[in-house]
């Protein structure tokens, strides 16, 4: 298990047993003894739960990123800055445009001035595929709520400004910083399911890391352990607490 | 304004022409590869044949390979594995050294569409441009021209930028490409025509490490050079570096003053000296050419790292894969040289370190006694030809291994038996290697002179374990003359050597490596290589010995003055100008002094001319037949 950091720039790996990329754990050790291991000196076994922090993009989920490529035939996005995205032409729906603005090349919304894709934008987009071997996702701007997150989080905050009483908000927020500093929001919205997840009241800073929150449950398991390599507890990361 | 709004819509309606011509292209190519699947192959097998267009093309076919190339980057999403693998083929084989700029362009952004388009994708589009480090083979002699010296740069200036740009976009690519480079290095292994290619391939490999992700690969690539240094080292074989004669006895001369013989042979048509080293008998050797070559690539590499405050970051690189590869393969004999340029360009930190880190596997009781004899002989070698080291830091190492020693004879004690204390008295002649070359210059600073005469030297050389005995003799009868021109200490006893270079004690200790012959860093016998290590370096002929007063004539102590002069503190590799002239003087002042080697075999037959023993100054098995 390989952790992604800043300090030791050390590979993410895409992990088969939790069926995903740790991002960060928080450990809870239960018994303070540990089990001697016949035959596999020197390690010894420490049971402990943990919960677990995993990137694991599945097909129709949402996931955001930052574009750092703008063609005509496609936008490519880098997630949590390990792993990178396609969205082809064929997969971005015919509200968009490509043109060319200020000299820049831009993907435009037709319907909506102020919706324009381009280099350095925070877009969120539809999982099609994902490669576990390389990290890289396949993405869709065909759905609606797909798109720059600025403009969608706007467009959202209007419609509950004007529907307060009755409408319920899907976001969760979480915040990081990046190596150069920018700040990457990522919010997800489920589509599979109905969970909803409150606003988080403090905005949590965690380093390096931007949440990527998924609903199924399936993924933010409470594990038992029963052996553990006795360097790997290594609590770089603070905890990040989900309520 | 009426004038203007005509022409302007005429100019928005050419670019928007020229534009749709673009994209007409590109849904021609995405037709042509759809078509495949529903079993229309002519318009695909067209495009697989221009990309089979090389050698010197006409305009027209430039022009045709160049714009389907860019309209293939367009289409990437519709390549597949599987229906277009012909077409992916002749991508994945297509060399841009073969072709113009404009062409190597539109194929560099081909191969970043790719590899960004599909995870599949990434391994071969590396792989591809990996494979572009090197030219074709029948490119490779015109390297040295001007005009491929340019296309050189035309193309690994792309290469370097598409692999910028592939891991700007697919962050793990990096991590893709390190195996990837590493198997694709030549090796000794490979046929001559594929080696040759080595030092180009190693060019790039330097020029990754110094890129924006350098930090990520460094560590791999660094250690992947240095186990190509030492298997090139360890294909040139001792007697390629040899004169046959050994009978003829020690060898006197060294590196410096061969090659002023061999000059002045060459011009008058006589024989080398016999015992006389072998550079000569080095060239021509391609392995010992490409070796060389590495090297300097390697030192200028250096160099550049320094200039950019990332050598103490590359060194530590180096020194853990000097620990693990160079120390422990049998008598390295050049690749350590880069561990001794590296010291030279940063004494205080690197010069510190490397010794330090010697001195602590010699001490340290976890290592195999092989590897503590081999780092004691490192360490005694840099110790005594490092110019760039402070005598205070020289006696602060002394002191350790002294310490070391004598607590060994307190401890273990017992009787001379050279194998069961080989690690003893690899120190121990280490010790008196170091002091042969030192002694006077710690002699001549009262602080230091006092903490050597404090050292218990004598209790650890007169102890039961008898090392003088033991130890080689040449290097012990040179101390010993030595320590008693300084009056470090007297024996009573005499031993007679017979200006014998080696015993059968020594042997047996040196053991069947021979490591207690093992002087590793004796001057360098590559030639482009030396000229950096040179500035930096101590010959035997300029040290003085502790009896030097006593028997030179004085233009000899002003020469070595001036030397002196020379040597002070900046190690640092000076310019070939700088250099040049420095030799020339010196060389000069090496004519007056009229050193010629003494006969050895004349000292032999007539016992009673016992000159001085010259310095074992070069790297060599032993002279008897058994070890041969």
């Amino acid at each position: 298990m390989i952790i992604g950091s800043e300090r030791n720039k050390k590979w993410a790996w895409f992990n088969e047993i939790f069926e995903g990329v740790l991002l960060a754990y928080d450990v809870n050790i239960l018994d303070k003894n540990g089990k001697i291991l016949c035959g596999i000196h020197p390690y010894f076994g420490v049971k402990l739960k943990a919960k677990l922090l995993l990137f694991s993009p599945k097909p129709n989920m949402l996931v955001e990123g930052k574009v750092v490529r703008l063609t005509q035939a496609s936008i490519h996005v880098i997630v949590l800055g390990f792993s990178s995205a396609i969205i082809t032409d064929q997969d971005i729906r015919e509200e968009f445009n490509y043109t060319t603005k200020y000299g820049e090349e831009v993907f435009a919304s037709r319907s909506h001035k102020w919706h324009v894709i381009k280099v350095g934008t925070m877009i969120r987009f539809l999982v099609k595929s994902f490669d576990e071997e390389i990290l890289h996702i396949s993405g869709s701007l065909i759905p609606a709520r797909t798109g720059s997150i600025r403009w969608l989080d706007k467009k959202s905050k209007n419609v509950c400004l004007a529907d307060s009483s009755t409408t319920k908000r899907r976001e969760v927020e979480g915040k990081s910083e990046m190596q150069d500093n920018e700040t990457v929001g990522a919010a997800v919205s489920s589509v599979s399911n109905d969970h909803q997840i409150k606003k988080s009241k403090k905005r949590r800073w965690i380093y390096k890391q931007a949440i990527h929150l998924v609903n199924d449950t399936r993924n933010l398991q409470q594990l038992c352990y029963s052996l553990v390599w006795t360097d790997v507890i290594t609590t770089q990361f603070p905890v990040i607490s989900l309520t | 304004m009426g004038v203007e709004l005509p022409i302007d819509h005429a100019e928005s309606h050419e670019m928007e022409d020229v534009n749709i011509s673009d994209l007409e292209l590109v849904y021609h190519v995405r037709e042509a590869l759809t078509s495949v699947q529903s079993g229309d192959n002519d318009n695909y097998n067209q495009l697989v044949a221009v990309m089979h267009l090389s050698g010197r093309l006409d305009p027209d076919n430039r022009a045709l390979l160049e714009t389907s190339l860019k309209a293939l980057s367009g289409a990437v999403s519709y390549i597949d594995i599987s229906h277009h693998e012909s077409l992916l083929v002749s991508i994945f084989g297509m060399s841009m050294w073969n072709y113009d700029p404009d062409v190597m362009d539109a194929l560099k952004g081909l191969i970043i569409s790719l590899a960004a388009s599909n995870g599949k994708y990434v391994d071969s589009c590396l792989t591809m441009l990996v494979s572009n480090f090197t030219p074709p083979s029948y490119f490779l002699d015109k390297l040295k021209e001007p005009h491929g010296l340019e296309r050189k740069h035309q193309v690994l200036s792309r290469v370097h930028a598409a692999l910028k740009s592939i891991f700007d976009l697919v962050p793990l690519a990096p991590m893709r490409l390190l195996p990837i480079v590493v198997q694709r290095m030549p090796t000794v292994h490979n046929k001559h025509e594929r080696l040759k290619m080595i030092v180009v391939y190693m060019e790039n490999t330097l020029k990754l490490e110094s890129s924006a992700m350098g930090e990520l690969v460094r560590s791999t690539l660094l250690m992947a050079v240095v186990d190509r240094l030492i298997d090139l080292d360890m294909e040139i074989g001792w007697d390629d570096i040899l004169h046959d004669d050994f009978s003829k006895g020690i060898f006197e001369m060294e590196l410096e003053d061969v090659e002023e013989a061999a000059d002045d042979a060459e011009q008058v048509g006589d024989e080398l000296p016999s015992g006389s080293l072998s550079r000569k008998s080095l060239s021509g050797n391609l392995i010992a050419e490409l070796l060389d070559s590495l090297m300097v690539l390697t030192f200028e590499h250096l160099e550049s790292c320094e200039g950019t405050g990332r050598l103490i970051e590359v060194f530590e690189i180096l020194l853990q894969s000097f620990q693990i590869t160079v120390l422990n393969a049998y008598k390295s004999k050049f690749a350590q040289f880069v561990m001794f340029y590296a010291c030279a360009l940063d004494p205080e930190n690197c010069g510190l370190r490397f010794a330090t880190m010697l001195a602590d596997v010699f001490v340290s009781g976890l290592y195999p006694p092989l590897t503590r004899m081999s780092a004691v002989s490192y360490l005694a070698s840099f110790l005594s030809r490092a110019r760039f080291l402070s005598p205070c830091f020289i006696v602060s190492l002394l002191k350790r291994l002294v310490d070391w020693c004598l607590e060994y004879c307190n401890i273990l004690g017992g009787d001379i038996n050279p194998k069961a204390h080989r690690v003893f008295y690899s120190g121990c002649q280490a010790i008196m290697y170091v002091l042969c070359f030192r002694m006077r210059s710690i002699m001549d600073i009262p602080r230091l002179k006092s903490q050597l005469l404090l050292m218990p030297l004598e209790t650890v050389l007169k102890h039961d374990l008898n090392p003088l005995k033991v130890c080689l003799p040449s290097v012990v009868s040179e101390f010993l003359q030595q320590s008693k021109a300084a009056r470090l200490f007297t024996v009573s006893e005499t031993f007679v050597f017979n200006d014998l270079l080696e015993s059968e004690l020594s042997r047996a200790f040196g053991g069947l490596e021979r490591l207690d012959m093992f002087f590793p860093f004796d001057p360098c016998l590559l030639k482009k290589s030396d000229s950096f290590i040179r500035p930096n370096f101590v010959y035997w002929s300029m040290v003085k010995t502790a009896y030097h007063g006593d028997e030179e004539d004085n233009s000899d102590e002003d020469v070595d003055e001036d030397n002196g002069d020379h040597v002070m503190v900046d190690g640092m590799g000076r310019s070939p100008d700088e250099q040049d002239l420095d030799l020339d003087e010196f060389e000069y002042s090496l004519n007056k002094m009229s050193i010629t080697p003494k006969n050895s075999f004349s000292c032999r037959l007539d016992g009673e001319l016992r000159q001085p023993m010259k310095m074992p100054s070069r790297i060599r098995p032993s002279t008897s037949p058994e070890s041969l």
